[in-house]
């Protein structure tokens, strides 16, 4: 294996447990708490953090938003930006994160991304394409646009119902080894995912993330400094990106989307194939998406997912190639845009070596994928341990 | 159809530059932008067109003809004003002039396929005359 030499790794996560129901709390607090847990884990005080990369605040904190955060938080960065890629927002951190520090501009940057369900749910006015020239045919949110692409794959490659539903079952299936998860204590089999209600033809009830509050934070420093740490370091080895339409009438292609050529990207700065990856953690806000990202990645030819599954042995931490061993997001829970980075803080987990009971042996490499809009926005990460 | 007629959704925000567009189908006419220096059809509405950049784009009247390139029904929609007529189905039309656009898609209680063949059919959603489409009496390929 032919690695960059990396200048960036991560050294400290943090993660707040999913509830399907908060009440009078505010962002804010949500991502003050799991920053602080970050920071601690990473064995750093708050004083040393002068990076700071938020995601949007819809209804809360419209414009100045890391200037907010930065004030609440008591910190003044050298670097503070907002990133703003859906579910790719997360993963979107973690490169920016490392080129802030290899331009020089800061040395720790705390990426951090979370959510409150308060009952009432504030909404901003919402002026884009998809609202002005879908919603008024009866297609809003994202249920739609996922079973549009879903239904074109169906028909342009063959796959069933059951190949779809396998993996969600086999997310519940690892979310029963994360007493975090959401769906801890509630598996659920193939016959049970397709005998869900069925949401928006293909598209079941249990194949569609639960929306939970949450949070997640990633501390990101250079090499040096996390090699300090008291964990040991996961160096970012290579990063891809790609941001092709927002609305799904615009998709370019409605089977493949941008996270093709960002694992290409991310692999080939890695000097990896994919299938020397230990861990794929794998954004999956529907079935449809982890399939097409099995796909992207190049595990198998396009619409053989089904298959590649069964002989990879299902998700589970015991498979050829584990994925989304947290339970990924059908398992665990989406908590809004934070739900993005649960695929980086398992991986970090995996590959320090602590998931009781569910540790991969010997994982040392992983690759992690986030997705935002209508399979829109995507970024590629490959993650490394120190060795 | 009158159920759609009576719906309580939200519509099309109107502004100057989709105007032809909302219009056209209030109208019964299906238009959509077209570039005079690359020759590109174009939907959405844009004040430049997104091929070229060039500062050309007319408004003409499509065909009409088009292909679905994906569709979905509707068991539990996003919006509840939608529930009376739930399921319902919307899809991805493909125009013969090129671009996409999203439809409600009226089948007459016939099952959609994927490649099937569409005709406009501007139709009355909430008391607006929006650009529907209906899935087409011919046999399908
Ligand atoms: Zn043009």
């Amino acid at each position: 294996m032919r690695h960059l030499s990396p200048r960036a790794a991560i050294s400290g996560i943090g993660e707040l447990t999913p509830q399907r129901r908060t009440e009078d709390v505010a962002t804010m607090d949500m991502l003050m708490r799991v920053s602080a847990e970050a920071i601690a884990d990473a064995g750093l005080a708050p004083s040393e953090v002068d990076g700071l990369l938020v995601g949007p605040q819809v209804g809360e904190t419209p414009q100045h938003v890391p200037a907010a955060v930065a004030e609440y938080f008591g910190m003044q960065p050298t670097m503070a930006n907002m990133v703003d890629l859906g579910g790719a927002s997360g993963p979107g951190m973690i490169w920016r994160a490392a080129a802030a520090i290899a331009a020089g501009q800061c040395e720790t940057v705390l990426c951090v991304l979370g959510n409150h369900r308060n009952p009432v749910a504030p909404r901003s006015p919402n002026r884009n394409p998809a609202r002005e020239f879908d919603t008024p045919f009866g297609a809003s949110g994202a249920n739609t646009s996922y079973a549009l692409l879903m239904q074109a794959h169906m028909a342009r490659y063959g796959c069933k119902p059951e190949d779809y539903a396998a993996l969600a079952a086999g997310s519940r299936a690892n979310a029963q080894f994360n007493p975090a998860a959401i769906f801890h204590g509630a598996p659920a089999s193939v016959d049970d995912v397709l005998a869900s209600p069925m949401i928006a033809s293909p598209l079941h009830l249990f194949e569609i993330v639960m929306p939970v509050a949450g949070g997640e934070a990633v501390i990101v420093t250079t090499a040096e400094r996390a090699a300090k740490g008291p964990h040991r370091s996961v160096h970012l080895l290579g990063a891809g990106e790609k941001v092709t339409h927002r609305a799904v009438s615009q998709a370019p292609d409605l089977t493949s989307g941008p996270l093709k050529p960002s694992i290409a990207r991310a692999l080939g700065q890695a000097g990896m194939d994919v299938a020397q990856v230990d861990f794929l953690s794998f954004y999956d806000c529907y079935t449809i998406m982890l399939a097409a990202t099995i796909e992207d990645a190049g595990l198998c030819a396009p619409g053989k997912f089904g298959q590649w599954l069964r002989d990879n042995g299902g998700m589970g931490s015991d498979a050829r190639q584990p994925i989304n061993t947290h339970g990924g997001q059908l398992g665990f829970g989406q908590p809004d845009l934070a739900g993005g980075m649960t695929h980086v803080v398992e991986a970090v987990r995996q590959i320090r070596g602590d998931t009781p009971g569910r540790q991969i042996a010997g994982c040392n490499t992983a690759l992690v994928t986030g997705n935002g809009a209508t399979m829109s926005e995507a970024v590629a990460l490959v993650l490394g341990g120190a060795s | 159809m009158n159920d759609l007629a009576q719906l309580k959704v939200p519509g099309p925000i109107y502004e100057p530059l989709n105007a032809h567009f909302w219009q056209g189908a209030a109208d019964g006419v299906l238009k959509i932008q077209n570039c005079v220096d690359c020759g590109a059809y174009v939907f959405y509405p844009r004040p430049i067109c997104p091929h070229c950049w060039a500062d050309a784009l007319t408004w003409v009247r499509a065909s009409g003809a088009a292909t679905l390139k994906s569709f979905s029904v509707i068991h539990k929609p996003g919006h509840p004003g939608w529930a009376p007529v739930a399921p319902y189905v919307v899809g991805l039309v493909e125009l013969a002039e090129g671009p996409t656009m999203l439809s409600h898609i009226l089948t007459n209680a016939r099952t959609p396929t994927v490649g099937a063949t569409l005709a406009f059919a501007p139709t009355d959603i909430g008391g607006r005359v929006l650009p529907c489409f209906t899935l087409s009496e011919e046999i399908n390929q």
